[in-house]
């Protein structure tokens, strides 16, 4: 069968201000026609730069094929000029990205970006072009196409955006679509909507689609074949069967271990592999994986395996073959059984941390003085619920769900518009400026984007030291010692104080956020989307250390994540919020297993299974959260759920113990 | 909110600027050091009564409110008093002398956008390329040269050297280019420096790649798409500057003996003409607002986002 997509010993090098840097090298795999190949790995790894090179993107941003071949239908684009290219581009080959709404020009409408895409390529008038858009949205799922053609990229949700995304990809039926982790910054709801769609559209278009993500589970669940990349090269190559049932590469094999699923152990630890990914300026020799690999000898260090065919796939390792067939390797896939024990948690205190009661926060909408009207986003609507001493309380929900405003009005960070938050009954909205400034030494912070959340031009040290002087009178030395404990608590080199954090990776950052939380002691930790921007590996080094610290000083943390997995593996208790409200509470486990609201049930159906013998419906809640400046009546959910009756939509249910511990606001639960 | 609301409510706040650079300009005339009615009739000749009654007469023996509550009520007649000088009426005279400098501040500031917008863009596609470094250069003799320098150097390199153009007077279109480039060249400056780190910053957004992902030319990428987001932030820099040029005017209406609102504060300011400065400055500050509202309203027309933002 001939190839669509022929790829062969690819190297990209990137010119940077020391020199030429190569990004990616000996990247070879074909793909045919109607195929869906999932290439799979950590940031830094080189997907991206793989994808891009096929579009020859990289032209525009210093990068250039330094050497080898890619060949579409028999075209090598690797020889051609970027006019020529051109007129593949957009036509033979089309690509989404990550962030759809960055990946829309915000001064055009949404129809004028497509309809551009179809005449550059002169394939119509302009009212057909128009039609051909209004169809294509219409497509790809978009209700009032001829509206939203209208629409400027900031007026349509994440989802929206997405679709119209897909739509334009789709104008003039490429044969091959590159989709860049296309639902990395979308809710595990959309997720489900969009792989569905792109499901759909491969056979209805007849082409082959290159889809790079991060999540083994998407693989798993849309791949025919699987290209595992770490540092810059291909590490293995399989079917997506044969991958998951056995992998033949230590790295995939630890991805794999990664994997957090919704029926693993609890009580152990989180698999990691160790370290994380080298920087492409320091690679090292031999096998590049060498230093995590649990198996590296002698020979890995210095002989760079190349990409063997081993057992009808290949695999860039010296030792697949020998690995494969030990009883210690073949265990452990798919059930993260992997992890050392935790420690058994110390019999709850039932002692009440923090008491919310009845609490509202709502934002003003628009500007007042003219319209006369005055509406609200309700963005918290009177959510009562108790965390207790020493546990962790997981929130989860949609975007836009309230999560966040929760957590922040709970610190008082933003100041409730109703209702009570105690803190070891103390009403927190009564206090005064200094006692509610006293009272936060016992309440931190740890928030998602590590880069962001620390002063670039601070030193680590005087990161970590700054909530010791503002609450704390120690002395210089004194200082000096307890930042050192501190590093050596969060598990780095008690020497980095003097270094700055664009040192640093993504993980050890986030490492430094968790080290200046911890610095007062405190009671209680909130982590927003702690670890959400961070690799599935370093993920799980970041919730073992939290657990850890959580043992050691009694923590108590409110977990804010849409990453389902990791919140039931590490929370005591969830709640699951919708359009402000909560609308279920339960135990972890009781929570996954028995979801009583059917909002509850939806979401923990739409995590992709990281097992392709596992065939699941992909949609399990149709449409979007609605605007919570315009909440349905009755029920919140009763428009997206498949159950609502008649007095769904007039009654609001409400907040109550179904079983023991278990709460939740539903007429009919499951 | 609707576009139109939305104007009615920036046109209200243009309306309490307005009120409040009155004020201010009345407060900073009224705590002047210096007597006006001493600057009017020289002491040593004028007896004590002849001085009281001349102050009596300008009103300017009352409390300041009720001084101001006149200045007030005659400026809502149209009425900006009238020079200490010769006793013209303020208003007419500048309305007779605004034409020039609002012509001479126009055409400086179309100077400014096309050079700035056009090196600003250059300097950006071809970063680092002699263009770019011609560009910045440009951009920094624009913002360094003080403009009676460069007004000066220019008359001497094209009126006394070349003799293409004439150095002096205010008729005819030839008499506009010198002072034009003089004066436009500070906001040259300043547009090529924001047009292009804005391009720059604009040419590294996610949605470039998708337009060359989708097989756009680059002329279309660079020149319909990323100078229209990248001009947001630069029509910030033009509204302030026209006020700046406006200012410069007193500088260089001098500088090429050009008729003008500059000259007259110019000249009013050595005069110690206290009613000609007020109304000058006042007049200006009307014309800065409806600059500035004028800005605003563009951005609704240029960003979508400001246009229905929810």
């Amino acid at each position: 069968m001939s190839q669509l997509l022929d790829i062969q010993q690819l190297k990209v090098d990137f010119t940077t201000k020391d020199g030429y840097l190569t990004a990616i090298r000996d990247v070879s795999f074909q793909m045919k026609a109607g195929e869906t190949v999932c290439i799979v790995g950590e940031s830094g790894s080189g997907k991206t730069v793989a994808s891009k090179s096929i579009m020859r993107l990289i032209d525009y941003e210093n990068g250039k094929i330094a050497d080898g071949n890619i060949r579409l239908n028999n075209v090598d684009l690797t020889q051609l000029s970027q006019r020529e290219l051109r007129a593949i581009r957009g036509k033979k080959m089309a690509m989404i990205f990550q962030e759809p709404m960055a990946a829309f020009d915000p001064v055009f409408t949404i129809g004028s970006q497509i309809i551009e895409t179809i005449l550059a390529h002169k394939q119509s008038n302009k009212e057909k072009a128009r039609e051909r858009a209004i169809y294509l949205l219409q497509r790809v799922g978009i209700s009032d196409a001829e509206l939203r053609l209208k629409q400027y990229p900031n007026e349509l949700s994440g989802g929206m955006l997405q679709r119209a995304m897909i739509a334009m990809a789709l104008a003039l039926g490429p044969d091959l679509l590159i989709a860049d982790e296309p639902t990395t910054a979308l809710d595990v709801t959309i997720q489900s909507q969009i792989l569905q769609l792109l499901q759909e559209l491969k056979t209805e278009f007849g082409m082959s689609i290159l889809l790079i993500t991060h999540d083994m589970g998407i693989a798993a669940e849309v791949a025919d074949r699987i290209i595992v990349m770490y540092a810059g090269g291909i590490v293995e190559q399989a079917t997506t069967l044969q991958l998951f049932e056995l992998p033949h590469h230590p790295y995939t094999h630890g991805l794999l271990q990664s994997v957090t699923t919704i029926d693993s152990d609890r009580s152990k630890e989180l698999f990691s592999i160790k370290g994380s990914i080298p920087g492409l300026s320091d690679l090292p020799s031999g096998c590049r994986f060498h230093p995590r690999c649990p198996y590296a000898t002698e020979r890995c260090l210095n002989e760079a395996p190349p990409l063997l065919d081993v057992n009808n796939r290949k695999s860039a390792c010296w030792y697949s073959e020998e690995l494969v067939k030990s009883d210690s390797w073949k265990k452990p896939t798919l059930q993260t059984t992997s992890g050392s024990q935790r420690p058994q948690k110390k019999e709850q205190s039932r002692e009440k941390l923090f008491t919310v009661q009845e609490l509202s926060k709502f934002y003003p909408l628009g500007n007042r003085t003219f319209s006369g009207t005055s509406s609200f986003v309700r963005a918290v609507d009177n959510v009562s619920f108790t965390i207790e001493k020493g546990e962790t309380f997981g929130l989860v929900g949609e975007s836009g769900s309230g999560k966040s405003t929760l957590g922040r009005v709970l610190l008082q960070l933003e100041k409730a518009s109703g209702g009570k938050v105690l803190f070891q009954d103390q009403d927190l909205s009564k206090l005064s400026n200094k006692d509610l400034r006293e009272t936060r030494k016992h309440m931190q912070m740890i928030y998602q984007d590590p880069y962001g959340s620390v002063n670039p031009r601070w030193k680590v040290g005087d990161i970590i030291g700054e909530p010791l002087q503002v609450h704390q009178s120690l002395n210089k030395k004194e200082k000096r010692i307890r930042v050192q404990e501190l590093l050596e608590a969060v598990g780095l080199n008690k020497n980095s104080s003097e270094r700055y954090p664009h040192e640093f990776s993504g993980g050890q950052r986030q490492r430094v956020a968790i080290a200046r939380a911890i610095a007062l002691n405190p009671q209680f930790i909130l982590a927003d989307e702690a670890v959400s921007a961070l690799d599935v590996s370093v993920q799980a080094q970041i919730v073992n250390l939290m657990q850890e610290l959580q043992d050691d000083l009694d923590l108590t943390y409110l977990f804010i994540a849409h990453g389902l997995n990791i919140v039931r593996h590490i929370s005591d208790r969830i709640g699951v919020m919708y359009l402000g409200q909560l609308v279920e509470i339960a135990p972890s486990e009781e929570l996954f297993k028995h979801p009583a609201h059917h909002y509850t049930k939806g979401l923990i159906g739409s995590i992709p299974i990281a097992d392709p013998r596992h065939q699941r419906e992909l949609i399990s809640i149709h449409g979007e959260i609605p605007s919570p400046a315009n909440p349905p009546s009755g029920c919140r959910f009763h428009t997206r759920c498949p159950a609502a009756t008649a007095r769904c939509r007039e009654e609001q249910p409400l907040f109550r113990e179904i079983d023991s511990g278990h709460w939740a606001a539903c007429h009919h639960p499951a | 909110m609707t576009l139109i609301s939305k104007a009615l409510v920036r046109i209200a706040n243009s309306f309490v600027s307005v009120l409040g650079s009155l004020i201010l300009v009345f407060c900073i005339i009224y705590l002047l050091p210096g007597d006006p009615v001493l600057s009017m009739i020289d002491p040593s000749v004028a007896t004590p009564e002849m001085i009281e009654n001349l102050r009596r007469e300008l009103g300017l023996d009352q409390p300041f409110y009720v001084q101001f509550a006149e200045y007030f009520t005659a400026i809502l007649h149209g009425d900006f008093g009238q020079s200490l000088i010769n006793s013209d009426p303020v208003l007419p005279k500048i309305l007779m002398h605004f034409p020039a400098t609002l012509i001479l501040t126009l055409t400086s500031t179309v100077f400014s956008i096309v050079i700035g917008v056009t090196l600003g863009v250059l300097s950006a596609i071809y970063r680092n390329k002699w263009i770019d470094i011609l560009a910045r250069l440009v951009g920094l003799f624009g913002i360094s040269m003080p403009t009676f320098w460069s007004g000066i150097l220019l008359i001497l390199i094209f009126s006394v050297n070349l003799n293409w153009l004439p150095a002096m007077g205010s008729d005819g279109w030839k008499t506009l280019v010198l002072p034009s480039l003089a004066l436009g060249f500070v906001g040259a400056g300043l547009i090529i420096r924001m047009v292009r780190t804005s391009m720059l910053e604009v040419v590294n957004e996610q949605f470039i790649v998708t337009l060359r992902a989708k097989g756009l030319s680059e002329r279309v990428v660079m020149y319909r798409h990323a100078l229209r987001n990248a001009l947001i932030p630069a029509i910030t820099i033009i509204g302030m500057n026209i006020g700046e040029m406006m200012a410069g005017t007193v500088v260089i209406e001098t500088v090429f003996s050009r008729q003008g609102i500059g000259r007259i504060i110019a000249d009013a300011i050595m005069a110690k003409d206290l009613p000609v400065i007020q109304g000058v400055i006042f007049f200006s500050a009307i014309v800065y607002v409806i600059i500035n509202l004028l800005v605003d309203l563009s951005y609704s027309v240029i960003d979508p986002r400001v246009r229905r933002s929810h």
